[in-house]
């Protein structure tokens, strides 16, 4: 006789220790299988966009490090390329170059907390996510080197960074470069043939290449579905378009697929780290921009780049003024939210936290 | 790089697919009439030499005289983007069509425009508060949002 259940609907988070912040998913199911998921949030809302309006436009570079406080370098070029259009401010080489370096380095970093907390999702409690943060903390060492920060590093500016970076940093950069090939092999040889992972995580979660797209979704996300679309290759900001790097794909857009993008991914930020030690050129760290500016009146400017999680734009408005009139902050994480239940629908209640997990969210920039 | 189509060529284009749906065009973007937005962005959607099927960000701006609401559209086959702005009038309830049933991206950005400017998405399967909660009183992102300190609006709690 065959057992009659009754969909239940349960609601996950908003305190839950995977949910990887403030986060609830409200979450039907059907026994084991999930039925329906809706993501409820704004937990973290801080109103980061109305905050910008009553800041000028250098100030406003320290809310952008608390959206996405795990890749708070990418945060900062995204807004500093959109008030660099607005305003007409051409950044200097060596600038450019520095920026870039800190953005990989955060990739990397991020990636790292990325694959480290998947497999804490998976049940390896603990250990593979210290393997992760130890090379995570060499990175944020080296930030704390450039600016003195290691988490909100407020690094950049229009036109630039704000300081050159010291001596003792290149040569800690090399040693790095140096570790780190070994360190990623290390880390691919330990996860990508383990069978647990394997089991769990290959056809789980799968997103087709077409509903990606539908839903705006970018990033590693997107990548994993086939879709090769990578702002840096697309729509080159700073000084990528003198870079040779490649954009990994998947196949299935499934929890694998994005796991291994993100390694692939590292593997690429590496390579670009280091053309770029080659390539940079002596020169001011900025260029000469006012702590006050006003860009003319009437200006709008769409800034976006490749953030770890997918594509980071600010749409910013001037009124003339020393503060941004409107700042949009399009945030990727949340918009891959949009396509959560598509994911997650069909699969088992112990799948949920792992495919959550491998969208790889932050929920300080979800919420903003 | 990604090519930005030129505004006037554009609406030259979008007047030709949909008549009567130009507002006006500048070398940037083109504006387009509300009641005409969805028949637009279907058009761009579907069109062969536009292909617009990503929706890279819907943004709406207080003009305090009226709401402007830019979407900037893309292209990965052809690597082209474009920007639709629709301007938007009135203060009470001013209504566009719209697009999540084009764009499955629209979703959670319309609901935030919804929850923080005050725009409300004709249309829309379910338009609720996004980021804030239900009860809450105002749209926090309009210029003319109160200063002072707001009644106390947490349904349960207090």
């Amino acid at each position: 006789m065959a057992t009659r259940t009754e969909p239940i609907t349960v609601n996950i988070g908003p305190q839950h220790p995977s949910t990887h912040g403030v986060f609830r998913m409200r979450v039907t199911f059907d026994g084991e299988d999930i039925l329906n998921v809706e993501p409820v949030f704004g937990y973290l809302h801080r109103g980061s966009e109305k905050l910008a309006e009553e800041r000028n436009y250098t100030q406003v570079i320290t809310l952008t490090d608390r959206l996405d406080y795990v890749a708070s370098q990418t945060n900062n070029q995204a807004y500093c390329i959109a008030v660099e259009k607005l305003a007409g401010i051409q950044p200097t080489e060596r600038g450019m170059y520095l920026r870039v370096i800190a953005a990989e380095l955060q990739r990397i970093a991020s990636h790292l907390v990325a694959t480290g907390f998947l497999l804490q999702d998976l049940g390896a409690f603990a250990t593979p996510l210290m393997y992760c943060f130890r090379e995570r903390e060499r990175i944020l060492e080296m930030f704390e080197m450039l600016c003195g920060a290691r988490i909100t590093v407020s690094y950049m500016r229009p036109g630039g960074v704000f300081q050159d970076a010291p001596e003792d940093f290149w040569p800690a950069l090399t040693t790095f470069l140096e570790d780190m090939p070994g360190y990623l092999d290390e880390l691919d040889m330990l996860l990508t043939g383990n069978e647990i992972i394997v089991g769990r995580t290959f056809d789980v979660g799968v997103l087709k290449p077409e509903i990606a797209i539908n839903g705006s979704v970018s990033g590693p996300i997107l990548r994993s579905t086939g879709v090769r679309w990578d702002i840096r290759k697309a729509d080159p900001y700073d000084i990528y378009d003198r870079i040779e790097f490649d954009v990994p794909i998947g196949t299935r857009g499934d929890n694998w697929d994005r796991y291994k993008v993100r390694l692939e991914e590292m593997r690429q930020s590496l390579r670009i780290v280091e053309q770029c030690v080659a390539q940079i050129p002596e020169g001011p760290a900025r260029a000469e921009v006012p702590f006050v500016f006003r860009p003319p009146a009437g200006a709008e400017a769409y800034g976006r780049v490749e953030a770890p999680k997918g594509e980071l734009g600010f749409y910013l408005v001037s009124d003339g003024t020393i503060a941004p009139y409107r700042c949009k902050i399009r945030s990727p994480s949340m918009i891959n939210l949009s396509v959560l239940s598509d994911i997650l629908v069909g699969y088992k209640l112990a799948d949920l936290i792992v495919t959550f997990g491998s969208t790889d969210i932050n929920m300080g920039e979800v919420d903003r | 790089m990604t090519a930005w189509l030129d505004g006037v060529e554009l609406a030259r284009g979008i007047e030709e697919a949909v008549p009567g749906s130009v507002e006006s065009s500048n070398a940037t973007a083109v504006w387009v009439r509300p009641e005409r937005l969805h028949d637009v962005a279907a058009r761009l959607k579907q069109a062969e030499a536009w292909d617009f099927e990503y929706l890279n960000a819907i943004t709406a701006v207080d003009y305090v005289e009226y709401f402007e609401v830019i979407y900037h559209l893309t292209s990965m086959r052809i690597n082209q983007a474009c920007i639709i702005k629709v301007k938007c009038w009135g203060r009470d309830e001013p209504s566009l069509p719209s697009v999540v049933d084009l764009w499955q991206g629209a979703d959670l950005q319309e609901r935030e425009i919804y929850d923080l400017m005050g725009v409300v998405f004709t249309g829309h399967p379910s338009l609720r508060r996004l980021l804030l909660w239900e009860g809450y009183i105002g749209h926090p992102l309009r210029r003319d949002y109160l200063e002072e300190p707001l009644p106390y609006s947490w349904p349960h709690g207090g």
